[in-house]
């Protein structure tokens, strides 16, 4: 592939691509926490009562929750006190097309390559952009909406798809679930909704590229998928931020609901901000993100690529309730310089002959620290349910480090659970064998390591795979001596 | 002007003196082999002149091709025409032959500032160059080395080889592992590659390889040092007496004042 190396030459040349920030008049919430906050940010967004004491419930909850502390992650203590929950472009009047979006707001789209223009849609990409916490443009609707697919924001969703909104929000992750959860459920500004009728298969990779803006601005998005009896879909995540010296916390949900003989393919790629090379800045990732196999013969696909923030704190899992369910967990984890990344997967088999794949490569360069942690488990009743796991760690380096936390619960005979782990350096060897049949020491640590995440890559849509390629050659930039 | 020549290069590993001068000069088209016992110093040879780290030049020069080889970082001297096939070869989990030994030509051709070749062209050159090494296709597609066989790493090693079609080859041990059948196939590999621009450095503990691939020279390595060279001759001479007499040979010339 050598327009893609070229490419990467052009990337590799600079610091964090992604880092600008655009000047755009922000309109947001005072400083700090507190019901009024809540209030506010419901009635900016014109939300119906039941939403608002549904936040409030949640900001109630939460203030009786403390923070988790079981991770294997360093950072200062968050002052939650001293964030700003809502901030968003200053309203103008409904808009007819991409003409009338400002032209600073579709720039930074051009920038960041957001293909939100004409020929993304021969490339068969719908994208439902969202700048700092409110949508400003939504493209394919009509296409979708002739099959009955609803992809908008979750604020559309809300004024739009009340009753779904409604019967779904929290019905995979309850505001009760942990502190981060219950945070984003009292403050959440946005985010995307998707929902596939039955019996429909979604004709396109639906992407959504999140991007946080305004300058000390938590950044909590909602996203809800539901995917009808037989229905699919498969979509697409990615994400860039600008460069800040603040930390930035940023703690989303995503809730997937897959009824009988359904699939959701998830796939995300994550490339916030990572701090500087001596860890200074870079965003704070707290994501719960769950789905729910909860129809018979249903499926549900996470594939994550994380290359980004200083600290990410992340288990995609699956609740398989419906009996012959599959979940599948594809992850590749990558921390440099001072990033440190606790993530994993929980695979909950309920229901029979559930089945569940866990792919997880972690790769740790400079002083870069990777924690896979896993749970399976296997409820009794959960008769004939399979898993296997497969965790490898790759090291660059030694200042850096890999840490494997699997836990494995089985409370039914018949179920069986197979793990396997690996720990392997990158070789002077194999550094030595590339080299010597002419590739360049980027190079050839760059192919090593997407050769090592080959498995999950293949999980990915193509352009996402190319991106993924990419991207982790950019990361591993200086990871060589 | 000799394609390598080698001017009293010695070399240490760790805090240990390897080679202790070799001269050596090898011309274009000519096959020499480096024979020697275990332990003399035949493999320090081969990736000195490979630019492996921790083998380091402590006096003497080597020039290829009319440059300094020695102040080349392994990959130009790779670029620049030396290729070495090893005695161990690496694996690469998940990536797949074919394509490794697409980067590695065209980051040859490129240094050599020609246009970057396609992907239909470059898998009918490997198709090809497979049929001569006799390896089984399959293996293009597979990651580089992975689960092949002792045989199936040497013989992917001398498709490299041809494929990458360098000036000088050193070939460190290749027949090292190998059953009578797959020497055979490695040799015939190694003797449709021969070129008058091309030349060989074989690196070899015995001399059953040189039944079947002719050497210009053969020169005996023991302790650091070129201790006799000769013809094809010496090789079956060595065959038949080992290297006891001419280590014998060595000590007494040593110890002369």
């Amino acid at each position: 592939m050598p327009e893609q190396q070229d490419a990467l030459k052009k990337l590799t040349s600079g610091d964090y691509k992604y880092g600008f920030a655009s000047d755009i008049e922000a309109d947001q919430a005072p400083r700090g926490l507190s019901e009024d906050v809540i209030r506010l940010i419901s009635n900016k967004k014109g939300e119906p009562a039941w939403l608002l004491e549904w936040r409030l419930k949640a900001y109630q909850h939460w203030l009786k929750l403390r923070e988790p502390q079981w991770q294997n992650l360093h950072f200062p203590k968050i002052d939650y006190q001293d964030i700003i929950y809502y901030s968003a472009p200053k309203p103008k009047k409904l808009l007819k097309s991409m003409d009338e979006v400002d032209p600073e707001i579709r720039a930074t789209f051009e920038k960041l390559g957001i293909p939100l223009e004409e020929q993304k849609m021969l490339a068969g990409v719908a994208v439902d952009a969202v700048f700092d916490s409110v949508s400003v443009a939504t493209t394919y609707k009509r296409t979708l909406s002739e099959l009955g697919i609803v992809f908008c924001s979750f604020s559309e969703a809300v004024q739009n798809h009340p009753e779904l909104v409604r019967r779904y929000l929290g019905s995979v992750v309850p505001y009760t679930d942990n502190f981060f959860a219950a945070l984003n459920s009292a403050v959440f500004s946005d985010g995307s909704f998707c929902y596939i009728p039955k019996g429909v298969r979604c004709p396109m990779e639906l992407s959504t590229y999140f991007r946080i803006n305004a300058a000390e601005t938590g950044q909590f998005e909602r996203t809800l998928i539901v995917a009808e009896d037989g229905a699919y879909v498969s979509y697409l995540e990615g994400c860039t931020a600008p460069i800040r010296d603040k930390n930035q916390l940023h703690a989303a949900v995503v809730e997937l609901i897959a009824l009988d003989n359904s699939q959701i393919k998830y796939s995300t790629i994550q490339n916030w901000y990572p701090g500087d090379k001596q860890g200074r800045g870079g965003i704070y990732n707290f994501v719960t993100k769950r789905g729910k196999c909860k129809g018979s013969n249903s499926k549900i696909s996470w594939t994550q690529v994380e290359t980004g923030s200083a600290i990410t704190w992340k288990y995609p899992s699956c609740l398989l309730l419906g009996d012959n369910s599959v979940g599948e967990f594809y992850s590749v984890a990558l921390t440099n310089n001072y990033q440190q990344a606790d993530t994993g997967t929980k695979m909950i088999h309920v229901g029979k002959n559930t089945r569940s794949t866990v792919v997880s490569k972690g790769i740790s360069a400079g002083h870069g620290q990777n924690t896979y942690r896993g749970l399976i488990k296997i409820a009794k009743g959960a008769s004939g349910a399979r898993n296997f796991s497969q965790c490898d760690s790759l090291l660059m380096g030694d200042l850096c480090g890999a840490h494997t936390f699997p836990s494995l619960e089985v409370n039914e005979p018949t179920g069986q659970v197979e793990h396997e782990a690996t720990t392997s350096k990158i070789g002077e060897d194999q550094l030595f064998y590339c080299r010597q049949r002419g590739l360049s020491p980027e190079d050839a640590v760059g192919l090593i390591v997407n050769g090592f995440c080959k498995e999950v890559f293949k999980e990915l849509p193509i352009e996402f795979a190319v991106e993924a390629h990419k991207l982790l050659n950019i990361s591993l930039e200086g990871a060589v001596g | 002007m000799s394609l390598l020549e080698i001017r009293d290069l010695k070399v240490r590993v760790g805090d240990k003196q390897i080679l202790g001068g070799i001269d050596l000069k090898v011309e274009a088209g000519q096959i020499h082999a480096i024979m020697g016992p275990n332990g003399s110093g035949k493999s320090t040879l081969a990736h000195i002149l490979a630019g492996r780290e921790g083998f380091v030049p402590t006096g003497g020069s080597v020039s290829f091709d009319g440059k300094d080889l020695l102040a080349m970082a392994p990959e130009i001297r790779a670029r620049e025409g030396v290729f070495l096939a090893f005695q161990y070869p690496v694996e690469i989990p998940g990536v797949s032959n074919k394509y490794f030994l697409k980067a590695a030509y065209n980051a040859i051709r490129k240094h050599k500032g020609l246009e970057e070749l396609g992907a239909g062209a470059f898998l009918k050159l490997i198709k090809e160059r497979a049929k001569l090494v006799e390896l089984d296709p399959t293996l293009l597609d597979r990651p580089v080395n992975e689960g092949f066989s002792g045989g199936e790493k040497k013989r992917n090693e001398i498709l490299q080889l041809a494929v990458l079609e360098p000036k000088l080859a050193i070939l460190d041990e290749t027949d090292s592992g190998l059953d009578i059948d797959a020497l055979k196939v490695v040799a015939s590999g190694i003797n449709a590659m021969r070129h008058p621009s091309r030349s060989f450095v074989v690196v070899t503990h015995y001399q059953r390889l040189l039944d079947y691939l002719v050497p210009d020279v053969v020169h005996v390595l023991v302790n650091g040092r070129i201790v006799k060279s000769g013809d094809k001759k010496l090789a079956l001479e060595l065959e038949e007496k080992g290297y006891g007499w001419i280590e014998a040979q060595d000590r007494e010339r040593v110890a002369q004042p």
